[in-house]
């Protein structure tokens, strides 16, 4: 009875953590995080392999990569959501790009953009719900010469209007 | 080696400055005056408000006065009519895209943004156009977001990146809708932040302030059924007067008791007779682990801050903490036992209100852990800032008012419990009981020198009854962070270690009078804070915990002694490991 509520403070402890597991989701980033330096210099190339890899940066890997880099969550989460690069959602099964770069833009892309989100039901660098279709603004493929310019899973259709745009969209409806 | 010495002309005065300072400093020091927004000595020089922009001759455009960095025969111009209108086209930009709700802003008065735009006679905004919506986040018991009024100047982040080495936020997103939020902009209760508040230190707007609890005071405050009743930080006292325009460092300890007394407080106490009793039970503590072979080194428990961030990133280290709750925990504690038993009053119908220079105490004082016999030890926590605003609604004359004294029975205190709000001050108040314990004697050479002054971690030895113990005391919590990998990687050699969130401790807490970057270069605020406080110990009369007559009287009659079964229920408790992020 005496002791009781008595916090017990001479309970002696490992000063050394154990190793710590990597709680990692999968192969690839236990292989990633040894191929890395867990250093900071390494967060972008790292963030890179992850975006190609899952297509893109999934939230409990920002949290695994913080933990790796000693990189505070929040710049890890500042970084991705800085670079258009790196997307917080997985990619649709047609990824749909439209340049809006300056070239493009005078040559009227904001009306092939407006038209795609019309047509989706979606916006900027949101994915539709069935995992079909994804929307993204890109700035410039190099391809000024063809403007206005968009990209369905990289490859490009040139001098575009919302005509063209919308047989290929019909062209993509049918083909599942 | 001296620095090497470059010659340049600051509005036709010729400067010598040293090699690699910037501008700004030189023309600081040559005595002209160039304003600044986003600019915070040795934690963010970025150049990124361009507030603080100049002319060098032979340069096109300005130069941000506060990134570049002096060059022998520069020319450089501070206050040229384009100089001044380019300024101007800067401010009106910021303020743009800035919520301009001033008269309801709690930073009226102490904003930065509004001094500079009073400074350039800004009448108009030429730039209206689209802003940046954001909700507040209010969830946190602690801080309160407004993202609509920052300005991107990105102190907090500096801030709590660098200087506090957590990160709970940065600046995320790009273009127009960059913002400085958490991961996901979740709110700051779900993430890694601790409630330092130190951020809101840095904050030259009101884009982050202390969550406000004066209402829940004033209502319990008018309610006949409730007895209120005050407690005080060692730290309020140093600061309090600030917000009354006094000088910094003034100690304001019965004007601020008879503030309180004035605002219908009940009984006004002091949170430094709860500090004696830290000090007599966590130097017992101490003592115990030392001689039962206990975890070494011990890790002090006083700042809530502090505890949630080892809590969140170094669970494994817990058994080092100090069971210890912190001072007003303890006293609040006692206050609806003893105190409640002893004036016969009903323990639920007390209402204790913590004075605090500490927005962290906020989130401390809801721990389920901070609970007797269902009660909270503590009802309320304002902060230093809060009670200045109460006292100013309440229309008192702060200035004017006659000194009034703690009331009794539990309103004595001793020095060592005065220095608890500064760094070092709780380990040499722990000393001076300690040594008097161990040797049974009552020794005259009580002021440890080595744990004061303004480092960020003060290591010393000291010798206690012929036996020398190593110390060490960490404030800021990036130095924090040394300490514990220290102690993690097995290289730690000393056996007492205190550890305070904020940089400075208590007195340069979140929740103390916010003073501008610019009065921070000019003045050493926490040397000047901190030395009233030694002031205070200096002259009272008992300066060990262990003297204080009110300590005596409660071990005799109802706490037996330190450590005893009574004390541990009441005045200790136990951590948890948690989350960094709750997502």
């Amino acid at each position: 009875m005496e002791n009781e509520g008595k916090v017990d403070f001479t309970k002696q402890v490992d000063a050394k953590e154990p190793e710590k597991k990597c709680k990692c989701k999968d192969k690839f980033l236990e292989e990633l995080f040894k191929t890395y330096q867990p250093i900071k210099d390494n967060l972008i190339q790292m963030l890179n392999e992850i975006q190609d890899h899952y297509g893109y940066v999934p939230m409990d890997v920002q949290k695994e990569l913080s933990e790796f880099l000693k990189v505070p969550m929040a710049e890890v989460y500042g970084v991705v959501t800085f670079y258009s690069r790196f997307t917080l959602k997985p990619k649709g099964k047609y990824s749909i790009s439209v340049c809006l770069g300056t070239a493009c833009y005078v040559k009227g892309a904001q009306k092939i953009m407006d038209r795609l989100q019309e047509r989706l039901k979606i916006g900027e660098g949101e994915t539709t719900e069935d995992g079909k279709y994804s929307i993204e603004a890109q700035r410039c493929v190099g391809a000024c010469g063809l403007a206005p310019v968009f990209t369905v899973n990289g490859k490009v259709y040139g001098k575009a209007t919302v005509k063209l745009l919308d047989s290929v969209l019909d062209e993509l409806e049918t083909s599942n | 080696m001296e620095k090497s010495l470059v010659n340049l002309t600051i509005d036709g005065k010729a400067v010598q400055a040293e090699q690699g300072i910037s501008i700004l400093e030189a023309a600081r020091k040559a005595g002209i005056d160039i304003p600044t927004l986003c600019f915070l000595k040795d934690i963010n020089e970025v150049g990124d408000c361009r507030v603080c922009l100049v002319q060098i001759e032979g340069r096109r455009g300005f130069a941000t006065s506060c990134i570049q960095k002096v060059e022998e025969g520069m020319v450089v111009h501070t206050n040229t009519e384009e100089v001044l209108e380019a300024r101007k086209v800067v401010l009106d930009l910021i303020i743009s895209n800035h919520k301009v709700d001033c008269l309801t802003c709690v930073r009226s008065g102490s904003c930065e943004l509004q001094t500079l735009a009073k400074q350039f006679n800004m009448t108009d905004i030429e730039f209206a156009g689209v802003r940046n919506e954001h909700e507040i986040d209010d969830l946190s018991p602690s801080i309160v977001r407004d993202f609509s009024k920052c300005i991107l100047c990105r102190r907090c982040v500096a801030t709590c990146k660098k200087v506090q080495g957590v990160g709970a936020i940065d600046t995320i997103n790009r273009g127009f809708e960059s913002c400085v939020s958490t991961v996901e902009n979740k709110s700051l209760n779900d993430v890694n932040c601790t409630f330092c508040g130190q951020c809101i230190q840095n904050c030259p707007t009101g884009a982050l302030r202390e969550k406000d609890s004066t209402g829940e005071v004033w209502r319990k405050l008018r309610d006949p059924e409730t007895y209120v009743i005050a407690q005080t930080a060692p730290a309020v006292r140093a600061a309090l007067g600030e917000e009354f325009g006094m000088e910094v460092g003034t100690n304001v300890t019965g004007k601020m008791v008879a503030g309180l007394k004035k605002l219908g407080f009940d009984k006004v106490f002091d949170t430094n007779t709860g500090a004696d009793f830290t000090i007599m039970e966590e130097a017992n503590e101490f003592i115990e682990r030392v001689q039962e072979n206990g975890v070494l080194p011990m890790i002090t428990s006083c700042s809530p801050g502090w505890v949630k961030y080892i809590e969140m990133n170094y669970p494994e280290l817990l058994p080092h903490v100090s069971s210890c709750k912190s001072p007003h925990e303890m006293f609040g504690a006692l206050l609806k036992t003893y105190y409640a038993k002893k004036e016969g009053l009903d323990p639920s119908k007390i209402f204790v209100v913590s004075v605090m220079p500490c927005i962290a105490k906020k989130f401390e004082r809801q721990r389920t852990e901070m609970k007797n016999d269902g009660l909270f030890d503590v009802d309320s926590v304002i902060t230093t800032r809060e009670l200045a605003r109460m006292i100013k609604q309440a229309n008192i004359n702060f200035i004017s008012l006659e000194d009034s004294e703690f009331d009794n029975p539990m309103g004595e205190a001793t020095g060592a419990a005065a220095i608890f709000g500064t760094t070092g001050g709780v380990m040499e108040a722990a000393l001076r009981t300690a040594q008097d314990t161990l040797t049974g004697e009552d020794l005259k050479k009580i002021n440890f020198e080595a744990v004061r002054g303004g480092e960020g971690i003060k290591r010393a030895a000291v010798n206690i009854a012929g036996k020398e113990i190593k110390v060490v005391a960490a404030s800021g919590l990036a130095n924090a962070q040394k300490i514990l990998e220290e102690i993690k990687s097995g290289t730690a050699d000393y056996q007492f270690v205190e550890i305070m969130a904020c940089p400075g401790g208590c007195i340069m807490g979140g929740g103390q009078p916010i003073k501008t970057s610019k009065e921070r270069l000019d003045k050493d605020i926490r040397k000047l804070r901190a030395d009233c406080l030694y002031s205070i110990d200096e002259k009272s009369t008992i300066r060990k915990s262990h003297e204080n007559p009110v300590v005596k009287k409660i071990y005799e009659e109802f706490l037996e002694k330190p450590g005893s079964y009574r004390a541990h229920k009441l005045l200790h408790t136990k951590y948890q490991e948690r989350e960094k992020y709750n997502f």
